[in-house]
């Protein structure tokens, strides 16, 4: 069975710097895995500076859920763990020897295995985080039974990185995948992907998924989005999601018994003189992506895209859940009456600059605020981008006053930050609303636990 | 510009905190912002914004009331001379009358609505919102011409303290500043906020200076006397005395496109104020008690205030309901009583100012019944998948 959702409401937001569809090798010579990707969790080192490691090896663990483990994506010498203010732990990172080698978890069939047998694999190999569920986008909790889980197997940011080209060719690895992940769970596996044309065979012939196909602007590819659609989320359930590349190390981890944590990152903004893809390995340093690749002036690199990524600093690292690194321009400028200016460069959602007459031109934005933060004036704004049946203003001012009740009548177990990512772009008061919301959801976390 | 901004940078630290003139930091904000758009960078969250900013959006809608605005100077000329059969007046004649009647009243409004502003920033250290752009425009609009200009000082005052300031500034208020300014006028000074004397600047004595509202209330309270109203097209132009902005339907339709266009304003407010307006005046056609009754219900958009409120001041996002299905309530509950309020409240020729202000303080409740249903809903939903899990 399959449907198609046709979304209405949404914004695509046409940038300069779409990656050539050319797919370069890099291997990474230096690796990180950084805590403040998982929400929730709280890290125990295993490792110290100088420490050996092979790829699969862990490098940390959940204080609280303590089967949760983080392991090396390479093998090699512990560089670094890198500790911010509060001795809060930002970042272990890895050199990667010139021969890899891997630890060795068995290769499996996982269609001859069980849930616990499938589960065990997962957690010890450093696989599991790439499970998350909503509510809340923290890593998953492997007692659980989950009512479906669903993978996007494409992305409408900003730039995205086009699942088809990467996925080409694994279909093994891609349906290895499929099958451990239909041990976890008793309810549906949903594959959920985009109604353009061209979507990529790998997705088309899986086996053992219900393939709905989604048309429409961003937020389209959002996982929320799509669980809002297909079966929506109600108090006390719970689903799973995944990313196309996820799938791929989960299937691979039972083809080879290995974790192995290749990745193809997709380089992209209007700052790089030639933005591509690259072949490389989770959690890459990305020094070696945009040596003599980036133009003049002063940039913001971004892991992930520009609508929900993570301000990363030029040795930085992608992040573990991303697939994209974007490069913009900062926006540390004063501009002279720049609010009552024609604007033909600007990019609005409203037609209030010229540019609206000029519909498919691509723009160089950047980080600039353009304008002061005020009150809530307009309404009726973030509905248009806001996919749900969801009033996202009331929800977000229950969040701001920490009405538990209000949050959960209006639906915050559907929601995440990504979801609102389109909101705090339009929003002409300039406030940080995808803040606001992670902070909300924390705060259920703590609540409800 | 560079000498602009340098001097900018040079001057800056002293009304920082700490500085010798830190008690007008807010004040220096307000300017500096006005002539740079910040240099601030996002941090987290979405790393680019969208170029438009509150500022933006309330010149644009003060763009918007500029077409009423210049045909209401030439219209409060062509009134004057109109009255004073003696002189005729040119159309140049005619503005320039209107332009220096109606520019002071604007001045007014905003040096004195904007101080307001600065002293409250500065007492609450925050920065100077943009909101009464909007509203010192929005208050010569609805003044009559001869309004004195002591009185438009002490409206504005009272409308930006106790319409905004008290709840909080701009995007708190309960009550739409501009109508606040109108109300309190209107309670405070009935004898210059009505009648057949005010509408018409330096009146003469060749023709009455009542507005059509004011002849259609007069035919039901003065038995025997007949109504008539100038023809609907000339009303539709605006060719009538009344407020400055209020008269011309076409230029506040003007001022409707630019306002929808830019998505500044919700045309669904615009359109079920209009519908709850036309369905009163049907069924006041079909009682028919009276003359006034009778009148065409088209008619009714063309008079008074009614157009400029359902465009203008029913559109304030602040005080209008949030909710889409409240957005169609609300605006439909405008026209409904405005027509009601005009038609039977003798006190109240133009109902469309209280009945704005009415449902100002019913949006909030509207709101509550729309979103307790999507509550509903959604509780429903989760109950119904607690039965079949």
């Amino acid at each position: 069975m399959s449907n198609t959702f046709k979304i209405r409401k949404g914004l695509d937001i046409n940038l300069l710097g779409e990656a050539e569809k050319t797919i370069s090798e890099i291997p990474s010579k230096l690796c990180a895995i950084k805590p403040p990707d998982f929400h929730g969790v709280f890290p125990k080192v295993l490792v110290k500076e100088g420490d050996e490691v092979k790829a699969g090896s862990p490098l940390f663990y959940d204080k609280y859920r303590e089967n949760i483990m983080f392991t090396s994506p390479v093998s090699g010498k512990v560089r670094e763990v890198r500790r911010g203010a509060k001795r809060v732990l930002l970042e272990v990172s890895v050199e990667a020897a010139p021969e890899q080698e891997y630890v060795d978890f068995g290769s499996a069939d996982p269609n001859g295995l069980d849930k616990a047998a499938v589960t065990e694999k997962l957690l010890k190999s450093g696989v599991w985080p790439f499970i998350r569920q909503r509510p809340y986008s923290i890593i998953a909790n492997p007692e659980d039974d989950p009512k479906s889980i669903m993978i996007s197997a494409f992305d409408s940011a900003p730039l995205a990185p086009d699942y088809d080209l990467i996925i080409q060719g694994q279909g093994e690895a891609f349906q290895a995948g499929i099958d451990a992940l239909r041990k976890l769970c008793s309810g549906k596996l949903y594959l959920n992907v985009s109604a353009n044309a061209g979507v990529s065979e790998v997705f088309l012939n899986a086996k053992g998924v219900e393939i709905n196909t989604f048309s429409g602007p961003h937020p389209t590819g959002n996982v929320g989005t799509q669980i809002n659609r297909i079966s929506p989320l109600n108090k006390g359930e719970i689903i799973w999601y995944l990313r196309p590349q996820d799938v791929l190390s989960i299937g691979r981890l039972f083809r080879e018994g290995k974790f192995d944590a290749g990745r193809i990152i997709a380089l992209t903004g209007s700052e790089l003189k030639r933005p591509q893809y690259f072949r490389t390995t989770l959690g890459t340093s990305i020094a070696e992506m945009i040596t003599a690749n980036v133009k003049e002036g002063e940039v913001r690199y971004i892991s992930g895209n520009v609508l929900t990524g993570t301000k990363i600093e030029k040795t930085g690292f992608v992040g573990f859940y991303d697939s994209q690194l974007t490069v913009i321009p900062e926006g540390d400028y004063y501009e002279f009456i720049g609010w009552a200016l024609p604007g033909l460069k600007k990019f609005s959602f409203y037609y209030t600059f010229l540019s609206w007459m000029m519909p498919g031109k691509k723009y160089r934005l950047d980080t600039n605020f353009h304008g002061g933060e005020r009150a809530f004036v307009l309404t009726g704004k973030f509905e248009q981008v806001f996919p749900f049946n969801i009033y996202p203003m009331q929800l977000i001012k229950a969040i701001m006053i920490e009405d538990i009740d209000r949050m959960e009548n209006l639906g915050i177990y559907e929601v995440d930050e990504e979801d609102f990512a389109l909101c705090e772009f339009v929003s002409t008061s300039k406030i940080n609303i995808q803040k606001i919301v992670r902070d909300g959801l924390s705060l259920m976390i703590r609540e409800m636990s | 510009m560079k000498a602009l901004r340098n001097f900018l940078d040079k001057i800056k630290p002293r009304f920082e905190k700490g500085g010798k003139f830190a008690k007008l930091q807010s004040t220096f904000e307000a300017f500096e912002t006005f002539l740079y758009v910040p240099n601030r960078v996002t941090l987290t969250g979405s790393h680019i914004r969208d170029a438009n900013d509150l500022k933006r959006t309330m010149a644009l809608v003060v763009l918007a009331m500029i077409p009423a605005l210049l045909f209401g100077m030439w219209n409060v000329g062509y009134q004057h001379f109109l009255s004073t059969a003696a002189e005729t007046g040119d159309i140049w004649q005619n503005f320039w009358f209107g332009f220096i009647r109606v520019f002071p009243i604007i001045v007014v409004s905003y040096v004195v609505g904007l101080g307001t502003e600065f002293v409250f920033a500065q007492i609450r250290g925050h920065e100077v919102n943009e909101g009464f752009l909007v509203s010192g425009m929005l208050i010569p609009l609805v003044m009559p011409p001869d309004v004195p200009l002591w009185m438009v000082a002490v409206a504005t005052v009272f409308a930006v303290i106790f319409g905004k300031e008290v709840f909080g500034g701009t995007g708190m208020n309960i009550l739409n500043p501009a109508l606040t300014a109108r109300a309190f006028l209107f309670f405070a000074y009935p004898k210059n906020m009505s009648g057949d004397q005010v509408w018409i600047a330096g009146q003469g004595d060749a023709i009455s200076g009542a507005t059509p509202l004011g002849d259609a209330l007069a035919s039901t309270t003065t038995p025997g006397s007949p109504l008539t109203l100038p023809d609907t097209m000339d009303m539709f132009y605006g060719f009538m005395p009344g407020s400055v902005g209020e008269t011309s339907t076409l230029a506040i339709l003007l001022g409707a496109v630019i306002l929808v266009f830019t998505g500044m304003a919700s045309w669904r407010i615009m359109l079920s104020v209009f519908a709850g307006g036309l369905l009163m005046g049907y069924i006041f056609n079909w009682v028919g008690a009276n003359a006034y009754m009778d009148i065409s219900p088209w008619d009714h958009m063309v008079m008074g205030g009614f157009a400029f409120g359902a465009v203008f001041m029913a559109t304030d996002p602040v005080t209008a309901t949030q909710s889409t299905k409240g957005k169609y309530i609300y605006g439909f509950l405008i026209g409904f009583f405005a027509i009601l309020v005009r038609v039977f409240n003798p006190a109240y020729p133009e109902g469309m100012m209280l009945a704005i202000l009415l449902m100002n303080v019913f949006a909030p409740l509207i709101d509550h019944y729309v979103i307790q249903a999507n509550v509903k809903k959604r509780k429903k939903r989760w109950a119904a998948a607690q039965v079949t899990a």
